[in-house]
């Protein structure tokens, strides 16, 4: 083999090693979630998970549904909300202004999507809150989560929206313009039917981003681990959860957090590959690059 | 069976000195039955050309014959295309090219490429020519210094770009940038030069020179040119031979000198293309 | 209007449309505009919150003195050199990562083969793993496992997976944008694959490289989740990187909940973090603006 040949191996296998590196990660990250949650479900036992009569560690009750509850609850919430707002945002941008407002739009988004959770959470929990609470105290509550979460949510999907819309292509715009249909009925028909999969695959990625939101729940949400009576009740995620506890937690029960972490990160599995599967039957990248 | 690659005999670092003649004939590149396959998709088919040392061989015909996916083979670029299959025999010289052993790093300094889109590296013009030479071998730099001077004359630029050597390559004109990959493709010293319709992305004028370059290098480099322009290739060739789309694939129709193949062709084929077009 | 045509004109779609299209069009011109001006509005109305309780705390004080009355007064000063010590951290040992990883998928595997199927795939799960999960995973290996205990480097680890999925799209797609000619050619001279991508691809594709990472350090800014617990929660200026160290987005967490009467230091913090992500957007405006003007006319 000659030297050039050598050389390019050499590179070859060095970078094999670390793509391996990088790839490992996440098969660390499950391995390490799955060593740790195994204390707590042999002690505990996994039924015990969702039968307890309380999430209450200290005195040995592991219940994690009302947790479950608080998750499901402010996400599920958070996407109904920005879902339709989002999609309305991305229309208004693609088709109702032209040129540099449109950029303007997209640019503006793109600053918003990196905006970090904490100050969501701070102006949450310094001016929403108590407006809130004026309304129905105490203010923490599962309202509040899900309007903070759904102004977080909404610059992913609207920006992956944006770019669904952007790829339906011109022709058959125009065509449907020269046969007469208004604007409104061009992007019912046929843009919004079009970008169909490329908008879902935005809602899902925001739907990934609200279940593993942290801070800004924690911040408005009150933290109390029980089912939620109302809108205006306090609720506590399962993010949450981990962050308040993990400091002081002994054992079983960190086990117990590490549990709920692995449940949480195979949820998200789950939905990546739901967005993947949707990828692939479209043929397309799914626009997710760079908005993450 | 012995690792060892097949070394085709590099000729030493000498000035373009003379080489063969045109007068008789001397095949220095031999194809016997060469077909090529892109998975399904037969290039080209049973194609048997003998390419003689020195001269100026023209590839003729209409889009989609096979012409460059035939000067893919030579240079072994066909390695880079995936499903890419090729049957038959291509002997350089004494080597074969076909052989799965073969050093392609060292052919690829023996035969030379320039693309119909003027390719230079993003890079200055000076280095657009000495990193080929520092990866081929020449470590002094003075040495490379020369090698660059002599190319640039070569290919007439070294008056228009002797004061900005590291200027960057993609300020220069079309037709200058097509000289300089030119240049780049002739530091090498290589002793095939492949041209794939090397002027059909330049303006008439750049057209021109580049034609005079191509003619001045008869007797130093042989020279494969496809060509879509018949009166170019009337106009600069010794040999031509006209690839024709048959059966799904391209095949090899006639080949001879120049003058035979347009004033006496024997094919009808041959004649209807060169009659209807030269008309 | 409609109950005045005759039967066979109602069932004709393309009637139907225009029939009703007007009433229609102004509802939903309404509603868009309206969902626009209602989401831009809470937006500002954000804004223009922090900006006002933020400002009248903003000082070179803040910047340089540490924190005192549990951080009520003072400055952020350690915070700050915190924070950029754990940023030092998890890019240095992301972008080299990284940068291997992304000439690997885009320069030397098919993208159809096992192994680089294997590495895209799990990139994308990792990608949108919630940064709580991190946390816990940063807490049980680098933290416990490999003895780190609560530091920053720790912290700079754990984010650095964060941040790698990130990276190396964009480095790809730096890699994807550099024209296929360049490669062609560089095969037709016989230049081995170590020296095109050497001295050809990366300066080619470095302005795009460079976006990448300031993008990168944007999202490693804005975590807080992942450092709750590895990184620490102590607020003195740092000796090294095995003390443990609070990064900005931890401090404005800490103010706002567990301080009362902290929120004023907590919005001029949130000031600060947002000026340095705007401040990391517009430079990486400029740069790829930059970069596509001079496109081609890299020296080299």
């Amino acid at each position: 083999m000659n030297a050039t040949t050598r050389l390019d191996r050499r590179l070859e296998s060095f970078l094999r090693m670390n793509a391996a590196v990088a790839g490992s990660i996440t098969i660390g990250i499950v391995a390490y979630l799955l060593l740790e949650s195994l204390p707590a479900l042999h002690a505990v036992g996994p039924l015990r998970f969702l039968t307890d009569p309380s999430w209450n560690p200290v005195h040995g009750a592991y219940n994690v549904v009302p947790m479950v509850v608080g998750t499901l609850v402010v996400t599920v919430g958070a996407v109904l909300l920005a879902a339709p707002l989002a999609v309305a945002s991305a229309v208004f941008g693609r088709f109702y202004v032209r040129g540099a407002l449109s950029k303007l739009q997209r640019r503006v988004l793109e600053t918003l999507a990196g905006v970090p959770s904490v100050v969501y959470g701070l102006w949450g929990l310094m001016v929403l809150v108590p407006a809130l609470a004026r309304i129905g105290p105490p203010g923490q509550s599962v309202l509040a989560g899900v309007l903070v979460l759904a102004l977080m949510i909404l610059p992913t999907i609207a920006l992956v929206s944006d770019t669904a819309l952007g790829a339906v292509p011109e022709i058959h715009l125009r065509g449907a313009a020269a046969a007469g249909l208004s604007r409104w009925a061009i992007v019912r028909s046929i843009a919004l039917p079009t970008a169909r999969s490329g908008i879902l695959t935005g809602i899902l990625l925001g739907t990934g981003r609200a279940l593993g939101e942290t801070m800004a729940v924690v911040m408005v949400t009150g933290n109390v681990a029980q089912i939620p009576d109302g809108v205006f009740a306090p609720v506590r995620t399962l993010t949450a959860n981990i962050a308040l506890e993990m400091a002081y937690a002994t054992d079983a029960h960190r086990s117990a957090l590490f549990v709920s972490g692995l449940v949480l990160a195979l949820l998200t599995i789950g939905l990546v590959a739901v967005v993947d599967r949707i990828a692939q039957s479209t043929g397309q990248d799914g626009g997710r690059t760079g908005v993450v | 069976m012995s690792d060892e690659l097949i070394r085709p005999h590099l000729a030493p670092w000498l000035p373009l000195g003379e080489k063969a003649t045109c007068c008789e004939p001397n095949a220095l590149l031999r194809a016997r039955g060469l077909s090529l396959r892109y998975g399904s998709t037969v290039a080209f088919e049973d194609v048997t050309l003998d390419v003689n040392a020195g001269c100026i061989t023209a590839l003729v015909g209409p889009s989609g014959c096979g012409k460059t996916s035939f000067l893919n083979c030579i240079n072994r670029l066909t390695d880079l295309i995936p499903g890419a299959s090729v049957d038959g025999e291509l002997q350089l010289g004494d080597i074969d090219l076909l052989d799965p052993r073969l050093d392609v790093m060292a052919l690829r300094r023996r035969v030379g490429m320039v693309f119909q889109k003027p390719n230079p590296f993003p890079l200055s013009i000076r280095r657009n020519l000495s990193l080929p030479l520092k990866e081929h071998g020449m470590r002094s730099r003075s040495r490379r210094a020369d090698a660059t001077e002599r190319a640039l004359r070569d290919v007439g630029l070294w008056d228009e770009v002797k004061d900005r050597l590291e200027s960057p390559a993609l300020a220069l004109s079309g037709g200058q940038q097509q000289r300089l990959c030119i240049a780049r493709a002739l530091v090498l010293e290589p002793e095939v030069l492949l041209m794939d319709e090397p002027c059909s992305a330049l303006d008439p004028l750049a057209s021109d020179v580049v034609e005079d370059l191509i003619v001045g290098l008869r007797g130093r480099v042989t020279v494969l040119i496809v060509t879509h322009n018949l009166a170019q290739a009337r106009r600069i060739a010794d040999w031509a031979a006209l690839f024709w789309k048959q059966d799904d694939a391209g095949r090899l129709i006639e080949h001879g000198a120049v003058q035979q193949i347009f004033e006496a062709p024997t094919e009808d084929l041959t004649a209807a293309y060169v009659c209807g077009r030269s008309g | 209007m409609w109950f005045r045509l005759r039967p066979s004109s109602w069932f004709d779609p393309a009637w139907r449309w225009r029939v009703l299209s007007a009433p229609h069009d102004a509802v939903a011109h309404l509603a868009m505009w309206s969902a626009s001006l209602a989401v831009t509005g809470v937006f500002v109305w954000i804004l223009i919150d922090v900006l006002s309780h933020g400002a009248s705390h903003l000082s070179l004080e803040l910047l340089t003195a540490a924190p005192a009355d549990a951080g009520r007064q003072g400055g952020i000063a350690p915070i700050l050199v915190s924070t950029v010590l754990i940023l030092a951290v998890c890019m240095a040992v992301a972008m080299p990562l990284g940068l291997c990883s992304a000439v690997l998928l885009s320069e030397f595997s098919r993208s159809t083969s096992g192994y680089g199927r294997f590495v895209r795939r799990s990139l994308d799960v990792l990608a949108g793993l919630p940064s709580i999960v991190f946390g816990l995973f940063g807490y049980a290996f680098f933290c416990h496992a490999l003895g780190l205990g609560f530091s920053i480097l720790s912290g700079g680890l754990t984010l650095a997976c964060m941040v790698l999925p990130v990276l190396i799209r964009s480095v790809e797609a730096a890699l994807q944008a550099v024209p296929d000619d360049i490669q062609t050619a560089s095969a037709a001279l016989g230049l081995s694959k170590t020296t095109t991508i050497r001295s050809l691809l990366l300066p080619a594709a470095a302005p795009g490289i460079a976006v990448g990472l300031i993008l990168g350090i944007g999202r490693a800014l804005a975590e807080t989740a992942a450092l709750l617990f590895t990184s620490g929660y102590v607020v003195r200026m740092p000796g090294s990187l095995f003390d443990s160290g609070r990064a900005l987005s931890v401090h404005i967490y800490d103010l706002a909940m567990n301080v009362p009467g902290g929120d004023g230091m907590a919005y001029a913090s949130a000031l600060v973090l947002l000026g340095l992500l705007l401040g990391m957007n517009a430079l990486a405006t400029t740069l790829v603006q930059r970069w596509q003007k001079s496109k081609g006319l890299v020296f080299g």
